[in-house]
This record gives structure tokens, C-alpha cells and sequence, in this order.
């Protein structure tokens, strides 16, 4: 038996999304072109932009394509404090969540390194949670240097879910625009970017069922970018090149399956998370889920997150052993040329850093079923003995 | 059998993987990552573990259709093999990195973590041998020996492996010329097939180890002497020196007979390089500590090859051990045995075991 348990990292295409982009593969037209066959690709583009808005509570023309996540982040972390800073050039200094996805962290890194920018990282409670009197504070201390408040709605390997809205009602308080990496909450959770107000938002295809390499970030209007790629002016001027329209098609598609089977599709998933994280911590009483972990609830940590410490283990060995038992998933934390580094989102909230060593992320998604939590808990004890063996091995 | 195939990147390694799993065996590769600090993409010939290779030993492992990892064992290799390294040049000696890497890293640290992970074995792309030969009581013993190569042969480099991390190692390639792998890897659709050796030391790429030691000893300046004591010149850290080192001495004052001299003692207690000429470098015995067997340790008195270098010639020799130490007894005269290096024995092409060496001196026959 097999499981793939890294949703997360990509999950597959919905059958209405693949039949969908399939389908415009074989149709010819380039969306800028004036012709009828670029009329048709327009079309095809723009009722995929209208479906994406009404999903994400966004209007059409605040939705502006990109080739995916770290796409949408950079341009919104990059472009928001280029236009900012060109305005007053007083204001460079970034807040930031310390557990954000890599895809801003290395902006932000890359602006403080190259364009003058500062950074007050936005501590998190041991939840993973920024509080809104957090971002207040690190507002306060000089409200006149701050370019942007970016914190995500759901962490990529904890599965925390922000109060999106109270953080941008502080920052709103100072004229602030406020940032939401929304890659891992889209299709997943109830994501209305107008109610959250949120200034920008950044979402890809392929983490809710739509192919990889095509994403969205969602702009406020009035809301000032400047854009990192120049030429046709497509996208309001702000992300030039020629549109895959087949990859949007593909990604609206799958939005509106996503949405239309959302409440089901959480409660099957919480559920199934709810028993694999009850059976893990049965088989070693020292396991325990990282994170805010209530049963039942899908509101407070993604649906399909699971994220357990298992002390005395490298995350590395167990993924190993586990994917040599046919389970497919993760440490969680980024890799450096493949060595899985102790996660900067675990040491944020606290964990110790030998902890942290022996993480596992699995993550369910809309071809998981129970089957897959009892290949993975069948396979766990034999591989939590091995790998705690190979860092005793390591160790000395 | 399960085997963990470590994969530098390179073609020896990534040919041996493909010769266990032809072999029949159930194999994963390994890449170690040992930097940390890992440079993205290699620059030459020289250093290692860059995320270049990673990949390159990645995409072998893809053809092959083999599982994949990185292990980091940075900290481990920082400890046993680079801070080594650099506490015996300052204590004057001249370490071999690659053979400390085998003994602590690879056959140990990689090892111990493979077969607590339910593997039986490692293989390498190393240039050596692993004979199975009777052991007397019924049953076989492992033997290690040189590779039919024998201007490739690593079995210098091997020679601190015992019996027991012998039993399982496994070097697919000792029985085959280098170019031959080669080809072999052009075969099997290895794009790195044509991928230049690595040489030097891994830690130190751009090769300028006295550089590297400057920077992490500081320098030292001191006095460069002759072997009556004359300072003959200046040097800016005396563990940058070599016994048996002719070149970037700088010396101020040429010897008084015209003759080239070379360095004959490190003095890291005085910070004194003592310099002399090339009948001083002249040797016949050699006292190795830190002894370790590839077999049963040798009784009693017994004739060996000696390989005091790597790729080094082998010298006929008595040897007899006791305990951790080893007493080589040469039958005549060699140069450039330097303290630190490891004096490698053979008995024909078999490695029988290893020693640190830790003096030489001339010993003059008795002659009544």
C-alpha cells in the first residue's frame, strides 16, 4: 500500500480542472491578440478571472495572474514597497510574521540586503499565531516608517490559521497596507478577500486541485504595485507576459470545485486528521501535534494539517523510512540541497531546536481516505524505533 | 542486501551505485552533505558537497531509479575531520584528511546510521577491493586490497577500516581501470560521465591549504633555521610546513655547499621550521601510533610493504606491532615521511593495516 500524504506540496488535479485545461490545450489564441481567436482566449480568460473573484469574495479586476505563489508574494512584498518608498522614501521598514513561507521571507531578506529596507519580525504565540496587539506594537514604535505588514492566513507547515481581518483592521488604523499569503487557505478554507480586508493576497492553482504554475495575487484597488516584469502591459500594467490561458481555465476550474465542496470536504478531512493524530500519539507517548489542535475543529488549524514532533528522531530519517514503507511526506521545513535545516516556523513558536529536528508534516487532501492514515500509522512505529537508533548512531 | 550507495556527485561513485543494483542488491543513494556552508555550484576540479553536486548525484540516482537523500553530517565531518585536520598542522604534523573522512565519517558516522536504519552495507566509488578469503575456522574473511587500477588505487585511503566496518563495505569499482568507468558511465547515460575527478581536499577548495591555515590558526610569524641553529629565513606560521617540503621556502641565505634544502623538522613548540639538506630527510625507521587493523593484528615480526603516502610508493619493510603502536623497519633509506601522514602496510596486495605515524629516524646498522 501506498500513501501520498504531501497535499501540501502539490495536490492532484480535480477531475473538473484537468477536463477543463485539457480541453483549452487544444485551442489556439493568445489573449492579447485583437482577432476572434484572441477574442476567444479573452473570453475563456476573463470568465476564469470572474469565477476566481466570486470564490475569493474579490472583484474580477482585482485578481491578477501570476505563475503561482512566490510569484504573487514577490510582487506583492517587492512591488508594494517599491511604490511606497517612491512615494515617501521614509517609509522602508517591513513587518513581517516570522513563521511567513520562504517565498517572502528571502524578499524581504533580498530588500534588506539590496534597497535599504528594515524589518521588525512579528513574533508569534507558541500557537503560531501573530496577535494583533503584536503588530500594534511593532506599528507604534514608528508608524511613519512603515511601508507593509505581511503575515499569512495559513502556515504552509503547522496549518495555523491568522485572524487575517483583526490584523488588518490594526493596520488599516495607520494607513498600512496589510499582505496575506493565502497560498495554503485558498480552496480550503472560507477566504473572502473583501471582508478580510486584506490589500493584498496571494494564491496558486496547484495547492487546491488546479495545475502547477499559475496563481493569482489579488490586488486592492487603489492599492499601489510596481511591477517586476515589464513588456506587454498585461495584468493593469502590473505582470506583463502572454497569459496561459489554458493553466487559468485550469485554475478556475478547480477553484469552484474547491468552493462548491469546501464545508464537506473539510469536515471528511478534519476528521481523518483527527484520527491519524489520535493514533500517532497512541503508538509513543511523548508524540504530540505542534500547533493549536482542537478535535472537530477545521477553523483554528487547516483541515488537512497534521504536524507531529517526534522527539528523538531527525525528521530526515523518518521521512526516509516512511517513504521506503510507500508513505509519501514531509519534514516540513525548507531544505538546503536537500538537508531538511531545524524549521525557522517551529523555532518561532518555541520549539526547541533538537525538537524541532523530528518533525513530520502530513497533509491530507481530496484523494485521501482512511486507507492512507492506517498505511502511515501501520508504518510509524517500526520507523520511529529506526530512525530514534539512527540519531543515537549519530550521535556520539 | 540493502545498501546505502554514497554519491559525491562524481562518476566513480554513481557507477559503483549502478554496479550494486545490477548486482541485485536493494539500493538508496546517499549524497553527504559535509559543508556548512555549501557553495551552490563548483568552480573546478577541487572542493566538494556543493548543491552542484548534490544534484548531479541526484540525477544519477533518477536514472537509476533509485531512492535519494541527503544526509547532513556537516557537524560531524566539522569535528572529526576539519578541526582535526587543523589541530595536527598546529601541532606540526601533516594530517590526511581522507583518510580521517573514511574512518570517522564514512565508514563510521554513515555506516552506524545505515545499519540503524535496517541497511546491511556501503558501497563507494573507492579504488580498492574487498576479497573473500578463508578464514581458517570454516568460515570467510573479508580482506581488503589494492584496485587493479594501481595508478588509481585508494586502498591507502581505506587503510583504517577494521575488520568489522570491512564486513560491510563494499568497492564495486576495484576490479576496473578508471577509464573503463568512464566509458561504463557514458553507457549508462550518466550526463556526468566526462565530470573532472575531484582532487586536493574537499574543505579547501581553491587548494591553497597554507592560505586556509593562516586564516584559521592566525599568522605565526617565526624563524626559519638550519640545522646548526643560523636563521636562514622567515615564515608567517610554522604548521604551514611539511617535512620533506623543497618549494616556498623563501629563504634569504642559499646553503653554504649550493645544494637544495628542504624542510626536515617542523618545531611548533619553538615556531621554528628547521630547513637541511636532502641526505637529512633520509629515514629507515618509522614509529606509527593510533594502529588500525583491516584484519587480525600481525604477531610477531612480519614483512610488509610501507606506503607512507597516498599514491605513494610501497617500500619493503619488517614491521611488528604492540598494542596501539607500530615499529616499521625499512630496508632501506626513504624520504618524505612526514609525522601525521599514515603508514599503510601491505602483504602483497592486501592491506593489513594502518598506523599514524608519529616519528622516523635513521637507524644505523650495527655493524660488529
Amino acid at each position: 500500500m501506498t500513501a501520498y500524504l504531501d497535499h501540501a506540496a502539490t495536490t492532484p488535479m480535480l477531475p473538473a480542472a484537468l477536463a477543463a485545461m485539457t480541453e483549452q490545450l487544444a485551442v489556439v489564441g493568445n489573449a492579447s491578440s485583437l482577432h476572434r481567436t484572441g477574442r476567444a482566449a479573452r473570453r475563456a480568460v476573463e470568465e476564469s478571472r470572474e469565477k476566481i473573484a466570486r470564490c475569493l469574495g474579490a472583484r474580477p479586476s482585482e485578481v491578477v495572474f501570476t505563475s503561482g505563489g512566490t510569484e504573487s508574494d514577490n510582487l506583492a512584498v517587492k512591488g508594494t514597497f517599491w511604490a511606497r518608498r517612491d512615494r515617501d522614501p521614509a517609509r522602508v521598514r517591513l513587518l513581517v510574521g516570522a513563521t511567513e513561507h520562504h517565498a517572502v521571507l528571502d524578499c524581504v531578506d533580498f530588500l534588506v540586503a539590496h534597497e535599504g529596507a528594515k524589518v521588525t519580525w512579528l513574533e508569534c504565540t507558541p500557537e503560531g499565531v501573530v496577535e494583533p496587539a503584536t503588530v500594534r506594537a511593532a506599528i507604534e514604535s514608528d508608524p511613519e516608517s512603515v511601508a507593509l505588514v505581511s503575515v499569512m492566513w495559513a502556515n504552509n507547515e503547522v496549518g495555523a490559521v491568522q485572524d487575517v481581518r483583526a490584523l488588518a483592521e490594526v493596520a488599516h488604523e495607520f494607513g498600512v497596507p496589510l499582505h496575506t499569503d493565502a497560498v495554503q487557505a485558498a480552496g480550503h478554507l472560507p477566504v473572502d478577500f473583501a471582508a478580510s480586508g486584506a490589500d493584498l493576497m496571494s494564491v496558486t492553482a496547484h495547492k487546491l486541485g488546479g495545475p502547477i504554475g499559475v496563481g493569482a495575487l489579488v490586488v486592492r484597488r487603489g492599492a499601489a504595485l510596481v511591477p517586476l516584469t515589464h513588456g506587454g502591459g498585461q495584468e493593469r500594467q502590473v505582470r506583463s507576459g502572454t497569459l496561459d490561458t489554458p493553466a487559468i481555465v485550469g485554475f478556475a476550474a478547480a477553484l469552484v470545485e474547491a468552493t462548491a465542496s469546501m464545508e464537506a470536504e473539510a469536515a471528511r478531512l478534519v476528521a481523518l486528521r483527527d484520527d491519524l493524530i489520535d493514533r500517532a500519539m497512541a503508538i509513543s507517548p511523548d508524540i504530540r501535534p505542534s500547533g493549536v489542535w482542537h478535535r472537530g475543529d477545521g477553523a483554528s488549524r487547516l483541515p488537512g494539517n497534521v504536524h507531529l514532533l517526534v522527539p528523538g528522531c531527525d525528521g530526515d530519517s523518518l521521512l526516509y523510512l516512511l517513504d521506503a514503507a510507500g508513505v509519501s511526506c514531509s519534514t516540513g521545513s525548507a531544505c538546503q540541497a536537500g538537508v531538511p535545516q531545524p524549521s525557522h516556523v517551529l523555532l518561532a513558536m518555541g520549539v526547541a531546536e533538537s525538537d524541532a529536528r523530528g518533525a513530520l508534516r502530513l497533509t491530507l487532501g481530496h484523494t485521501s481516505t482512511a486507507a492512507d492514515v492506517d498505511t502511515f500509522v501501520e508504518a510509524l512505529p517500526a520507523a520511529i524505533e529506526r530512525a530514534r537508533r539512527a540519531r543515537e548512531a549519530t550521535a556520539s | 542486501m540493502r545498501v546505502v550507495a554514497a554519491m559525491s556527485g562524481g562518476v566513480d561513485s554513481a557507477v559503483a551505485a549502478a554496479r550494486m543494483l545490477d548486482a541485485g542488491h536493494e539500493v538508496v543513494g546517499v549524497h553527504l552533505a559535509l559543508s556548512q556552508s555549501a557553495a551552490t555550484l563548483r568552480e573546478s576540479a577541487r572542493g566538494c558537497c556543493t548543491i552542484e553536486d548534490a544534484g548531479d548525484a541526484r540525477r544519477v540516482a533518477d536514472v537509476l531509479g533509485i531512492p535519494f537523500y541527503v544526509w547532513d553530517m556537516a557537524a560531524r565531518f566539522t569535528r572529526d575531520v576539519v578541526d582535526d585536520f587543523r589541530a595536527e598542522y598546529a601541532a606540526g604534523r601533516t594530517p590526511n584528511p581522507c583518510l580521517r573522512c573514511n574512518e570517522k565519517i564514512k565508514f563510521a558516522a554513515l555506516l552506524d546510521k545505515a545499519l540503524a536504519l535496517g541497511f546491511d552495507a556501503v558501497a563507494t566509488g573507492h579504488y580498492a577491493q574487498v576479497v573473500e578469503a578463508d578464514d581458517g575456522h570454516g568460515g570467510v574473511r573479508r580482506e581488503l586490497h589494492r584496485a587493479v587500477d594501481s595508478a588509481k588505487d585508494q586502498s591507502y585511503v581505506l587503510g583504517v577500516l577494521d575488520a568489522d566496518q570491512l564486513a560491510h563495505s563494499f568497492f564495486p569499482l576495484g576490479d576496473t581501470r578508471k577509464p573503463q568507468i568512464r566509458e561504463e558511465a557514458a553507457e549508462r547515460g550518466f550526463y556526468i560521465a566526462k565530470k573532472p575527478d575531484s582532487h586536493d581536499i574537499c574543505f579547501i577548495p581553491d587548494g591553497d591549504t597554507r592560505g586556509w591555515l593562516t586564516r584559521q590558526l592566525g599568522a605565526a610569524p617565526g624563524d626559519i633555521v638550519d640545522t646548526s641553529g643560523d636563521v636562514v629565513g622567515h615564515h608567517e606560521g610554522a604548521f604551514a610546513y611539511t617535512v620533506g617540503q623543497r618549494r616556498g621556502l623563501g629563504l634569504s641565505r642559499p646553503a653554504a655547499d649550493g645544494e637544495p634544502r628542504y624542510v626536515v623538522e617542523v618545531r611548533p613548540e619553538t615556531n621554528q621550521v628547521v630547513v637541511g639538506a636532502a641526505e637529512l630527510l633520509g629515514v629507515n625507521a618509522i614509529t606509527g601510533d593510533h594502529a588500525r587493523w583491516c584484519g587480525p593484528a600481525p604477531e610477531g615480526v612480519v614483512r610488509v610493504g610501507a606506503q607512507v603516502r597516498a599514491h605513494g610508493e610501497e617500500h619493503a619493510a619488517t614491521a611488528w606491532a604492540d598494542g596501539d603502536h607500530v615499529e616499521v623497519r625499512l630496508d632501506s633509506r626513504i624520504r618524505g615521511v612526514a609525522p601525521g601522514q599514515s603508514v599503510v602496510l601491505y602483504d602483497g596486495t592486501r592491506v593489513v593495516g594502518s598506523a599514524t605515524i608519529a616519528a622516523s629516524r635513521l637507524e644505523r646498522a650495527v655493524v660488529d
